[in-house]
């Protein structure tokens, strides 16, 4: 516990003095990574804590950034305070549609969740009522102003809010995982029979991790939506739906370090292989079954125990 | 977001606590499958302080008597009333929150979490704390945890698998892992336990154990009910036995009596030819 803290302590201190030392390009890199992060830490909650196959989590994403993208352009609504409008409304998305069709099991449920993302995005492509833009998408979305001058332009700025959403939220899905909730969504993952017979209301706590879920990865569309100022439906296909699958799996599911090393991977490596961008499919591929094979609980499973008092 | 309304915890009810109490009742408890009537107009009584079990031969209907009873299969007819309430239309979950703590025929644990975690699981329907207050971690959340962790230790002790609490729940030995989920099933607070052959896999000695912890339990005040094959198992511990097969009684009394009645003997041997 105590290495951890120190482990976590170096990388806290590492990410603050990386943007004044590198350049801008690296820095941006590195607030993709954080975009990563905080989506794979969201479908962690879903696919490692709970076991839940959700392949359509593009469309939570889709969803805060479509939120963000329309009141502001449309209303002028400030971008801080669609932060958490985006992560609710993701978060009410998942509730309308995960309620019907939370009882179904294993492959059941992820053929729907792909089902839901891709209807997501051919709705968004199709432009609904005007709203958003077809395959244009939407544009000219504001910059995060936090009162007066300040405003968050620069990539730095950008940098610095991922990266400190991302910490918050680690701080919190920590705190989750050491409690009762974090507990019983493990043992639904175990055992869903015994984990019902034991009185964990199976039910309402696989709800609360889609909930939970949606509304973090909405909140990581609302930051993207306001970096790119701009956003279409080609940012939230099927295969990016994939990718946020890769980053738990690769890294350990149900671990949330797990998860930084697996966004770490899929968001940099691209980056570093970029003349090799034409087999990035073919690298993931090879990646994935090298590591079914030599590391089939991913790159840094989570440890148990030492909770005894004595 | 709280998940549960009320968060008192709850405390073994000293209601039922009288000896000889009807603590569980199945009326005419019936379940089909498609055209096979697995359990036709059962009834079957538990009584307080006492060890009920249910025998009967291979497909008799005995373990779905237990999954209706704990809401795993809905009732198609009957009633199931446990201290004086209806069951009936009650989730699993919500059946294990009134009361009745159950284990499973071919054991299932939590195996990739430690067995203190397995245990401390069966506090999950006693305690309250939502999202909010485990991640702000407020007075109360520690407060319910340090008691879920304390409950969760006495019942790792009492069934004597401390050693393990840091261990896996796959990687500990069979017997232990029964033990093991008897403790989860403890850790419940329940009024009634439902084991579905806890001896069933456990060599000699270890059944003997079992045997005499089960005892042991029914002093705390906690009525059992029971399945088991084992009939030496069965005849040295029931106070009360009841008998099944093809889904209806054929007899129930005191272990002597079933010993020697014939229709138990014809289900078991089968028939005597001419």
């Amino acid at each position: 516990m105590k290495k951890n803290i120190v482990i976590f302590i170096i990388v806290a201190v590492a990410l603050c003095i990386f943007p004044f030392v590198a350049s801008t390009y690296l820095v941006d890199v590195v607030f993709f990574f954080g975009i990563y992060t905080l989506l794979g830490l969201s479908l962690n909650i879903i696919l490692g804590e709970v076991g839940l196959f959700d392949l359509g989590h593009a469309a939570f994403y889709a969803v805060g950034a479509y939120t963000t993208a329309i009141l502001n352009t449309r209303l002028g609504i400030p971008i801080f305070v669609l932060l958490p409008i985006s992560g609710i409304a993701a978060a009410a998305f998942a509730w309308l549609v995960c309620s019907p069709i939370i009882h179904l099991r294993g492959d059941y449920l992820c053929i729907v969740t792909i089902g839901m993302g891709e209807i997501v995005r051919i709705a968004l492509l199709n432009d609904p009522g005007g709203l958003t833009g077809g395959p244009n998408g939407v544009f000219g979305i504001e910059r995060p102003i936090l009162g007066g001058p300040l405003v968050i332009e620069s990539s730095i700025a950008f940098y610095f809010l991922i990266w400190i959403i991302v910490g918050l939220s680690i701080f919190a899905l920590v705190r989750l995982q050491n409690s009762r909730i974090g507990r019983a969504w493990n043992c639904i993952r175990e055992d869903e029979v015994a984990a019902e017979a034991t009185g964990i209301d199976v039910r309402s706590l696989k709800l609360l991790c889609f909930i939970l879920g949606a509304g973090l990865a909405g909140i990581a569309g609302n930051v993207y939506a306001s970096k790119m100022m701009c956003v279409s439906p080609e940012s939230f296909t099927f295969m990016d739906s994939c990718m946020y699958f890769c980053i738990v799996l690769l890294g350990g599911s149900g671990s949330i370090p797990g998860t930084i090393i697996g966004a770490g991977a899929i968001s940099l490596f691209p980056e570093i292989f970029r003349s090799l961008a034409k087999y990035r499919m073919l690298f993931f591929g090879v990646a994935m079954v090298a590591m079914m094979y030599f590391r089939p609980g991913g790159l840094w499973p989570r440890k148990r125990g030492g909770l005894g008092s004595k | 977001m709280s998940l549960k309304k009320d968060n008192k915890i709850r405390e073994p009810s000293q209601k039922y606590k009288q000896k000889k109490d009807v603590i569980l009742e199945t009326q005419k408890l019936t379940k089909k499958f498609g055209g096979l009537i697995a359990v036709n107009n059962f009834d079957l009584k538990v009584k307080q302080g006492e060890i009920s079990t249910l025998i009967g031969p291979n497909g008799a209907g005995k373990t779905t008597v237990f999954n209706v009873v704990t809401g795993i299969y809905p009732a198609d007819g009957g009633k199931v009333i446990f201290k004086g309430e209806n069951l009936n239309g009650y989730k699993p979950h919500e059946i294990a929150a009134k009361g009745i703590a159950r284990t499973f025929q071919n054991i299932r644990l939590f195996s990739k979490m430690t067995c203190l975690e397995n245990v401390m699981s069966g506090q999950h329907c006693r305690c309250s704390a939502g999202i909010w207050s485990s991640i702000f971690k407020t007075s109360k959340q520690r407060e319910e945890e340090r008691k879920i962790r304390e409950i969760a230790e006495s019942r790792l002790k009492q069934v004597g698998l401390w050693e393990y609490r840091d261990m896996l729940a796959k990687n500990i030995p069979y017997g232990s892992q029964r033990m093991l989920e008897i403790a989860r099933a403890l850790a419940t607070n329940p009024d009634l336990l439902i084991f579905d052959e806890p001896s069933s896999g456990l060599n000699e000695e270890e059944s003997d154990n079992l045997m005499k912890f089960l005892r042991t339990l029914l002093k705390e005040g906690l009525p059992i009910l029971l399945i088991e094959h084992d009939m030496n198992v069965v005849m040295g511990i029931s106070d009360w036995i009841t008998v099944m097969d093809e889904g209806k009684k054929i007899a129930e009394g005191p272990p002597k009596d079933i010993y020697n009645n014939p229709l138990v003997i014809e289900a078991y041997l089968g028939k005597e030819e001419e």
